[in-house]
């Protein structure tokens, strides 16, 4: 578990997944693996079997979209209509009164003012105690905003690079791990918040909130740039929010959770994944383990478990699986 | 289905290339991340914007550190006195101001409400002593709200002022020409509120909903909350003068209720008193 740990960690960094040395293979997997090259033939007409009653399935992303829109909109209602069940944005807000926190924007300010009221703290440990149960990037695909945007935005790319338009260009992941660091280090050397300056998070839900304002047309450069530059450049490369709430994932029980067996290698899962690093799992002959955890850079956002057809992909709690 | 090609091992030296490229490309990225967040510094370096930060609010270089940006001071304040700063303030985006002329803080919420919401301490009543204000900003006592001077307890709790009201244009002042003011206080269509006692003690309603017909203009010193921050006296040279006491904790009242375009009294903002 704590290879596992680690290997997620360091996917999550910046580090590139590798093919697993011959002796991580548990022997289950193993089994698994010749019994798939063994049945090669056979395990074709199973597929077709299984899957073609398969319909398009889009479940896990519209309770997703429903959800983020719902709580965006949650702290616009609660705000416009008095009726204080959500006050603040996502920086900070009260929940009918208990206060939550963003850990990011806690650690800016924490680095910055150097000086930790007891508000400051309880809104930021229950905010990590949610984030640790609900799976820890979940935060970026169940309620970030600019995550929605650039969703949708991502489309209009993908439509424009099938048309040869426009081509995507791959950064270093380990970028984000740079500028989490250099933004933590601006933090504590100047005193000011540096990255609320520039997050598309902040500005995108005070917008939604208080009115719009010039700071969305940052938000509209950064849209426009994945549009015809690079696909999903911020959230995938850059944006130091997604390894703050990363690193909460590393200790979360709610994860996708990948069998092997049912998987025909077919790749899909990848495609559709806004950091297909954390499915290498899924190429054939990777898998180290029958049953193997998705790691902590993975957004929980569902879209690999709904395109799988075989149900080799799926929503699991630790612990909790067995009940449900 | 059809049969994928057999991949050929790509030549080292486009395979290289391509990652060349790759480290390149994202240097210049992280670059122009950092860039951009740089130029925030931009208007805090040239301190050309002077807000009025909202009543208990840290010194500004402390404030801007513990601002966490949310704006659930914003949302409490019954005035709507409250802005959210936009990204021409720099490292000030998100962070509340009141712009006194447009919306002044009447403390018609009979405390500070702000003060209470702040999540991070950056609006508090007590300021931990390492962060301790300038001497200048220390109010000389417990401001009394004139709203409660009947109360048990009838003062606001804050220890430092906003900053200072100041007649800035005795020209234009109505009170030293020795004219009156009739009707709104204000342009016709001015959306600001304020607390009226005498019409209802606890909504405030739109100062143009409030006529006046004044012999000699007095509306700055009888629209402050605060009690003995302002008076007309009697100037040197015999003409009736607004005067700021040390009382005067710079909620701007005075700045927005002035009838004279543009207002005569201004307040400074986070400027503390000058004896």
């Amino acid at each position: 578990m704590l290879r596992g740990m680690r290997e997620s960690l360091r996917l999550l960094l910046g580090g590139e997944p590798h093919r697993p040395e011959p002796g991580e293979f548990s022997e289950e997997a193993r089994h698994i693996h010749e019994l798939k090259r063994v049945e090669g033939g056979a395990r074709h007409e199973l597929k077709l079997l299984k899957t073609q009653d398969a319909k398009e399935s889009h479940k896990w992303r519209n309770r997703r979209w429903i959800a983020l829109i719902l709580a965006n909109v949650l702290f616009l209602v609660s705000y416009k209509l008095d009726i204080q069940i959500l006050e603040g944005s996502l920086s900070a807000s009260r929940l009918l009164g208990f206060h939550f926190i963003d850990l990011n924007s806690a650690l800016q300010v924490m680095l910055a003012h150097k000086h930790i009221i007891v508000n400051l703290l309880i809104g930021t440990l229950t905010i990590f105690v949610f984030w640790v149960l609900f799976g820890g990037r979940a935060f970026c695909s169940w309620l970030c905003p600019y995550h929605l945007l650039a969703e949708w935005t991502e489309k209009l790319h993908l439509y424009l690079a099938r048309k040869k338009i426009v081509k995507d260009h791959v950064f270093h992941r380990g970028m984000r791990t740079l500028l989490w660091v250099l933004f933590a280090l601006l933090a504590l050397a100047t005193g000011y918040t540096v990255f609320e300056a520039i997050s598309p998070t902040g500005i995108l839900s005070r917008a939604l909130i208080y009115g719009p304002g010039l700071a969305l047309l940052w938000v509209l450069l950064l849209l426009a740039f994945e549009v015809f530059y690079s696909r999903r450049f911020w959230c995938r490369y850059f944006c130091p929010i997604g390894l703050t709430y990363g690193a909460v994932g590393l200790i979360t029980p709610l994860h996708v959770a990948y069998r092997v067996e049912n998987c025909f290698h077919e790749g899909d899962c990848q495609k559709v994944c806004l950091v297909p690093h954390v499915l290498s799992c899924v190429i054939k002959g990777r898998a180290t383990d029958a049953r193997m955890e998705i790691g902590a850079d993975c957004t929980r956002c569902g879209l690999c478990v709904d395109v799988c057809k075989s149900d080799a992909l799926k929503f699991e709690v630790k612990g909790l699986s067995k009940w449900l | 289905m059809a049969v994928p090609p057999a991949s050929k091992p790509l030549p080292s030296r486009h395979h290289k290339e391509e990652a060349r490229r790759r480290f390149l490309r994202s240097a210049l990225g992280a670059g122009v991340v950092l860039g951009v967040s740089a130029l925030g510094y931009l208007p805090v370096a040239g301190a050309s914007q002077h807000r009025l930060r909202p009543p208990g609010a840290l010194e500004e270089d402390d404030f801007l550190a513990s601002c966490i940006k949310c704006g659930q001071c914003v949302q409490v304040c019954p005035v709507e006195a409250l802005k959210l700063a936009d990204m021409v303030d720099g490292y000030g985006i998100g962070a509340p101001y009141i712009a006194p002329r447009d919306q002044a803080c009447d403390f018609s919420c009979d405390a500070a409400q702000c003060i209470l919401a702040c999540p991070t301490g950056a609006l508090t009543y007590t300021k931990p002593s390492h962060m301790a204000a300038r001497g200048a900003m220390r109010m000389p006592g417990p401001p009394i709200l004139l709203a409660k001077e009947k109360d048990p307890e009838p003062t606001l709790n804050l220890k430092e002022r906003m900053g200072v009201a100041r007649l800035a244009r005795p020209d234009l002042c109505l009170a030293r020409q020795g004219k009156g003011h009739k009707g709104g206080a204000r342009e016709a269509g001015f959306p600001g509120l304020l607390r009226f006692m005498d019409v209802d003690r606890w909504r405030p309603i739109p100062l143009n909903d409030h006529p006046f017909d004044l012999a000699l203009c007095d509306l700055c010193v009888r629209a402050c909350p605060i009690k003995d921050a302002i008076s007309l006296e009697k100037d040197g040279d015999g003409r009736m003068t607004p005067v700021v006491h040390e009382a005067c904790v710079g909620c701007g009242v005075c700045e927005m209720v002035c009838p004279t375009e543009p207002a005569a009294i201004v307040i400074d903002a986070r400027k503390g008193w000058r004896a």
